[in-house]
């Protein structure tokens, strides 16, 4: 049914701290390790030794920012699917193979029912979905949902494999939905925002800006100062003892 | 957006095919026996071959029965839904047309509806995706449906119809290309906006050397000095010279022949620009779409 659920239990999701995030992509190794070896079709290399391209649901894009004041920066953006509220994926698939689930909210694709049209991912405004250039059907983050609810597993492991990765700390998993979770508190004292809030998909995923970094302990640059004259200025203007003999001895030579 | 060959082979022939079926639909013309064998079959072949050729872009077509499930939420399955019921109620129309050349006009008018609900409904797959802004407006159906009913008015020899069709088309495809080259800057969505990164933002990396199917199918940057070639020849093969041939010259059976196959294949290159000019909003991520907010 690719008709959206009026509300769900629980909205599972990822808080991103863009702050903590080194850009290691330790985060797309286990994603892709995860999700190849276990539920669904594999997540393909094309010609892995030549132009090399393949499936992946967690990409880590770099921007660089230059704020109004201050020096330029570098941020490392982690993107996956954001298990949207209102998930334009989910209307518009044709086959009912896209479903957004009622008891946590988590966005899927049913894999046996995907004709790979790719509607779906065009639908996205995230880039959060690519269909398998080997399997043909639909791929996306699942937010690991054989692992959150896997029994088998010890229960440190049943977070998503990005988030037990990340060397970091800069993912988070829990429920948004409750306004107390270690999440949604995190989002509270962080001001986490929506990416692209102007498509209206309300993203459940939210992203930690950078905080503002500190000022350096040094007097404001402005741009035409010769950094090296303070060490090549002279000791002392006029010679003294020794050196002040030999100077005048020279002269008069 | 990548232009895909079977879409846009799809888009052109089922557009004039079931422009056609609206037009023996109405009864204009109501031919009988071979005539009207001849008429259904060429109408047939555009709208079927060009739902076939459409199958072609599925990469998992076996799953294909299975859209006809979600008519509720999606325009793709609706289109399905259409297509079918408007091919099979105008073959039950044309059946007693070719075999008795009798008219059952009711049969006739629910099947042009029909064909006209199709073309709204393939039109719609598009218009309604807020992440293209370009077809994001409502003049993507009124190009749709223009255009399928200029073609369906010129293969069936409606001249005086198809003179206005296609005159009308031309104001449309016109007005379509001067809002959607404003369509991404009004919806407003920008390398700031994508990131929420506070500052001037800019790709510094993409995230992999390789290339990925979101920047093959929805990062197709097109070369604007060829943009504007190319619509100046989608306008003068689909609307200049068929109204010229139309209006100047005895319309006779190959100065149709010309005018149709003009008009399509101006038809066809109009599509493929329809592809090929859309931004996707995704192209943010990969540092493109510069140029369109800034316009």
């Amino acid at each position: 049914m690719t008709s959206l659920p009026a509300s769900t239990d629980k909205k599972l999701g990822l808080v991103i701290d863009l702050d903590t995030c080194v850009g290691c992509h330790a985060c797309v190794t286990a994603c892709k390790g995860w999700n190849t070896q276990n539920y669904g079709a594999p997540l393909s290399d094309i010609d892995p030794y030549g132009a090399a391209e393949g499936t992946f649901l967690n990409r880590i894009h770099a921007f660089q920012v230059e704020p109004d004041q201050g020096l330029a920066q570098t941020i490392h953006f982690p993107k996956s699917c954001l298990h949207c509220d209102d998930a334009p994926c989910v209307t518009v698939c044709p086959t009912g193979a896209s479903y957004k689930r009622v008891e946590d909210g988590i966005v899927l694709v049913n894999e046996d029912a995907c004709m790979g049209c790719g509607l779906c991912a065009w639908a996205c405004p995230y880039g959060a979905r690519e269909i398998d250039q080997a399997a043909g059907v639909m791929k996306k983050c699942t937010l690991c949902v054989d692992r959150i609810y896997n029994e088998n597993l010890p229960e440190e492991d049943r977070e998503p494999a990005c988030v037990r990765t990340c060397p970091a700390g800069a993912r988070h998993f829990g429920d948004l939905a409750d306004p107390e979770s270690a999440v949604s508190r995190l989002v509270a004292t962080r001001d986490g925002v929506d990416l692209m809030p102007e498509q209206g998909t309300r993203p459940v995923n939210k992203y930690l800006p950078p905080r503002v970094k500190d000022s350096l302990q040094a007097p404001e640059m402005e741009g035409a100062e010769d950094i090296l004259a303070p060490f090549l200025a002279p000791v002392a203007e006029e010679p003294k003892g020794f050196l002040k003999w030999l100077d005048t001895a020279l002269e008069k030579l | 957006m990548h232009p895909a060959p079977s879409v846009i082979l799809f888009s052109t022939l089922s557009g004039a095919g079931f422009g056609l079926l609206v037009f023996l639909g109405l009864g204009l013309p109501a031919p009988t026996s071979w005539v009207a064998f001849t008429f259904f079959a060429i109408a047939y072949t555009f709208a079927a071959g060009g739902l076939l050729a459409a199958t072609f872009h599925l990469q998992n077509p076996k799953n294909a029965w299975k859209s006809y499930r979600e008519w509720r939420s999606s325009w793709l399955s609706r289109e399905a839904w259409a297509a079918v019921a408007a091919l099979l109620v105008m073959a039950f129309y044309a059946a007693p047309l070719v075999l008795a050349g009798t008219r059952v006009a009711p049969l006739g008018w629910l099947g042009a509806l029909l064909s006209l609900a199709t073309v709204f409904t393939t039109s719609m797959i598009y218009a309604q995706l807020k992440t293209v802004p370009r077809w994001n407006q409502p003049a993507t159906p009124a190009l749709f449906l223009s255009a399928s009913l200029a073609g369906g008015a010129l293969l069936s020899g409606n001249v005086g119809a198809a003179t206005a069709l296609i005159a009308l088309l031309g104001a449309i495809t016109l007005f379509h290309w001067w809002k959607g080259d404003r369509r991404f800057g009004e919806a407003g969505s920008t390398a700031e906006t994508a990131t929420r990164l506070r500052g001037k933002v800019s790709l510094w990396e993409r995230p992999h050397t390789g290339e990925n199917y979101l920047t093959r199918e929805m990062v197709f940057v097109i070369a604007r000095k060829h943009a504007v070639k190319l619509r100046i020849i989608a306008f003068a093969l689909m609307v200049a010279l068929p109204l010229v041939l139309l209006l100047a010259l005895p319309v006779k059976h190959m100065v149709a022949a010309i005018a149709v196959l003009s008009h399509l294949v101006g038809v066809g290159v109009q599509r493929w620009l329809f592809f090929a000019e859309a931004e996707h909003v995704v192209g943010l991520y990969y540092g493109a779409h510069r140029a369109n907010i800034a316009a």
